[in-house]
C-alpha cells in the first residue's frame, strides 16, 4: 500500500489539481480533462499500471450533489507490484471529447467504443470508433440517464428486411 | 438525441476494390461453431484470413440498464443470464461487488459455500468450454464426456437451490438456503468420481494428433500482448501471465485454501485447453478441502444486523424476523447505502468478471457495470486469427470461450 501512497504523491506533485481520495481499501484519483492522457501515459510508463483493466462511465444527471454531469473511469492495475487505482475524468457537456488510450493500451479500444455506443463520449484518436453493442442506425445514447428505460420506439420502428429485398 | 456525431468509417469497400483477388466471407450469426449468436465478417486470401470484423451486439439486452432500476437482491436473477454456463459464479461476483458497497462482512459459514458453488461453478464452465473445443475440433467423446459431468453438477445445483440453469442462490449478506448434507454428500461422490474423468479426458485428447495439429501454435498471444490487451483469468494465464484474483486480491476466504495458479508459456490454443484442464484439478483441490471442513454457525447474517432478508419462518414467527422483512422490501427503507463508488471482482472460469457499482443512496444501483471477460477476450480475435486459415476459427473461438449473452449483455 504505501508504493500506491508514492505513487499518488508523485502524481499530485506532477499534475497541479489531482484529488485523491479513498473508499473500501479502493485508491481513487480525479485527473482533469485537459490533463488525462499525460497523467494516464505517465501512470503507465513510469508506475507500471500495465494493464486496463476496464473502462467505463457513469451519468451523475440525478446523482446526489453531484457536479458535474459525466464521469470517466478507468481502472489500472500493476501486474508487477500487485497495485489497483482507479482514474476519474469528470467531463460536461458541451466538450465530452477525451484521448483515446488506445496507443497506451490495446485493450481500451472495445471498452471505448462501448463508451462512445452508450454513452455518445468521443475517444479522439480512436482506431474504429463504431457503435459496437447496437445498430448503427440508433441515435441516442441509452445508458445515460435522461433515456427511459423502455426506449424511444426504437425497438417498434426497426426497418425490416425482407428476404426479397435482402 | 444525437448529441455528437460518429467519425468516418474506414472504407472496406475502397480495400476491396483494391485487393481484389481478396473474397468476404460472412461467419455467423447463426453458425454452429459459434455456439451462439455472434458474426465476423472475414476477409480472406484463398482459405487464410487476412482480416476479421467481428460484428457483435445480436445478444444485447440492456442488462446494465436494467441494473439501475432493479434492486441489490433482484438483479441477482440478471446476473444468471450473463455467462449462463456457469451462473453461481456470475451471482457470488455480483454480490461480493455490492457487498463491498455496503461494507457486509460475510459469516464464515456463507464464505466456504460461497467458496464450493464458485469452484463447482468453475469447473462447469471449464468443462464446457474445453468440450465444446474439442466438439468443434473434432472430438465429440471427448464432449459427452465433459457434459455427462456438467450434469452432475446441475444435479448439484439444482439438490443446492432447486434450480438447475439459472441458479439466483446467493442473496446480499448470505444466501438463499444454508447447504444441507445431501448436498454435501452429493459433491463428495462427484469428487469422488470426477478426477477419473478428467484423466480420461486428458489421455483422449492430450496426445491426440488431430486435436495438437489443430491447436498448437494457433492463435498465439504473448505474454505484453496479453497484459496490454487486458486479457485475464486462462487466457492470460495459458500466455504466462502469472495472475489470479484469488491469489492477488484474495476474497472470501480463498487465502485459506491450498492451491496452485496454473499457468502455461505458449500462449496458443492448446496452452489455453491446458490451463484449463489443469485449473479443474486445482478447483477439486479446494472444494475437498473446503467441503471437508465447512464452519458450523449460521450461514446468513443475523436478523438484527438487518442485512439479509430473514427466513420465512423467521418472517411469520418472530417479530424482528418480521420488522427486518418489512425494512428490506419496502421501497423507501432497505439497505443503508453510501453514495460512493466500488470496484470488485472475482476470479471466474472465464476470467476477472467484476462489477462497477455506484451507490446512490438508494437500495437500486445508480450504476452498475459489469466487466465481461468474454467482451474483453473477443476483442483479440482479430488479432490472433490473422494470418491462419478458415478452418482454425472454430479452434480460437473454442479457446477463448466466447458466451454472447456475456459479450452483449
Amino acid at each position: 500500500m504505501s508504493s500506491l501512497s508514492k505513487v499518488v504523491a508523485s502524481l499530485k506533485e506532477r499534475f497541479s489539481e489531482v484529488a485523491e481520495s479513498e473508499f473500501r481499501g479502493l485508491t481513487r484519483v480525479v485527473v482533469p480533462q485537459s490533463q488525462c492522457f499525460e497523467a494516464l501515459t505517465c501512470l503507465k510508463g513510469e508506475f507500471g499500471f500495465d494493464m486496463l483493466v476496464d473502462l467505463t462511465c457513469v451519468d451523475y444527471l440525478n446523482f446526489r450533489d453531484a457536479t458535474d454531469r459525466f464521469g470517466l473511469v478507468y481502472l489500472l492495475a500493476s501486474m508487477e507490484d500487485n497495485l489497483r487505482l482507479t482514474v476519474r475524468v469528470m467531463l460536461n457537456e458541451p466538450d465530452l471529447t477525451v484521448p483515446s488510450v488506445v496507443p497506451l493500451w490495446e485493450g481500451a479500444n472495445w471498452m471505448e467504443r462501448e463508451v462512445w455506443d452508450m454513452f455518445g463520449i468521443l475517444f479522439e484518436g480512436h482506431p474504429d470508433l463504431r457503435r459496437i453493442l447496437l445498430p448503427e442506425e440508433f441515435e441516442a445514447h441509452p445508458l445515460r440517464k435522461d433515456y427511459p428505460l423502455q426506449g424511444r420506439g426504437e425497438r417498434h420502428n426497426f426497418p425490416v428486411l425482407t428476404r426479397g429485398e435482402a | 438525441m444525437a448529441t455528437t456525431t460518429s467519425p468516418p468509417r474506414p472504407d472496406f469497400a475502397k480495400d476491396a476494390r483494391e485487393e481484389d483477388y481478396l473474397w468476404t466471407l460472412n461467419f455467423g450469426p447463426q453458425h454452429p461453431a459459434t455456439h451462439t449468436t455472434l458474426r465476423i465478417v472475414l476477409k480472406l486470401d484463398g482459405e487464410r484470413v487476412v482480416d476479421a470484423v467481428p460484428d457483435i451486439g445480436y445478444l444485447h439486452s440492456g442488462f446494465e440498464k436494467i441494473g439501475e432500476h432493479l434492486d441489490y437482491n433482484q438483479y441477482v436473477t440478471v446476473t444468471d443470464r450473463m455467462n449462463y454456463i456457469s451462473p453461481m459464479a456470475n451471482n457470488v461476483a455480483w454480490h461480493h461487488a455490492v457487498e463491498t458497497l455496503l461494507g457486509i462482512e460475510l459469516t464464515p459459514r456463507c464464505k466456504y459455500i460461497r467458496v464450493i458453488i464458485s469452484e463447482l461453478a468453475r469447473i462447469s464452465d471449464h468443462l464446457l468450454s474445453t468440450g465444446a473445443m474439442g466438439l468443434d475440433t473434432g472430438a465429440f467423446t471427448f464432449f459427452l464426456y465433459a457434459f455427462y459431468q456438467r450434469e452432475k453438477i446441475y444435479d448439484i445445483f439444482e439438490t443446492l437451490c432447486g434450480a438447475r440453469f439459472t441458479n439466483s442462490y446467493t442473496r446480499v449478506g448470505g444466501v438463499m438456503h444454508d447447504i444441507t448434507p445431501l448436498v454435501v454428500e452429493k459433491i463428495r461422490a462427484f469428487l469422488k468420481d470426477f478426477p477419473k474423468t478428467i484423466d480420461d479426458m486428458e489421455k483422449l485428447l492430450n496426445r491426440n494428433r488431430i486435436f495438437v495439429d489443430r491447436t498448437k501454435g494457433v492463435g498465439i498471444l504473448t505474454k505484453e500482448e496479453a497484459i496490454n490487451r487486458s486479457c485475464t483469468g486462462p487466457i492470460a494465464r495459458a500466455s504466462g501471465v502469472t495472475r489470479d484474483v484469488r491469489k492477488d486480491q484474495p476474497y472470501l476466504g480463498y487465502e485459506d485454501f491450498d492451491f496452485q495458479v496454473c499457468c502455461a508459456k505458449a500462449g496458443d490454443c492448446f496452452a489455453r485447453y491446458y490451463v484449463r484442464m489443469a485449473e479443474m484439478r486445482e478447483s477439486v483441490k479446494i472444494l475437498q478441502q473446503a467441503i471437508e471442513s465447512i464452519p458450523p454457525g449460521p450461514a446468513n447474517i443475523g436478523v438484527d444486523e438487518r442485512t439479509t432478508l430473514p427466513t420465512k419462518q423467521q418472517v411469520y414467527q418472530t417479530i424482528e424476523g418480521t420488522i427486518t422483512h418489512f425494512e428490506l422490501v419496502m421501497a423507501n427503507r432497505g439497505f443503508e447505502v453510501p453514495c460512493e463508488e466500488v470496484y470488485a471482482a472475482t476470479e471466474t472460469g472465464n476470467g476477472e468478471l467484476g462489477f462497477y457499482i455506484a451507490g446512490d443512496g438508494s437500495d437500486v444501483a445508480y450504476r452498475a457495470r459489469c466487466r465481461p471477460p468474454s467482451f474483453i477476450h473477443f476483442a483479440t480475435f482479430p488479432h490472433l486469427i490473422r494470418g491462419h486459415t478458415l478452418s482454425d476459427i472454430v479452434a480460437v473461438l473454442g479457446s477463448l470461450n466466447i458466451i454472447a449473452a456475456e459479450l452483449d449483455r
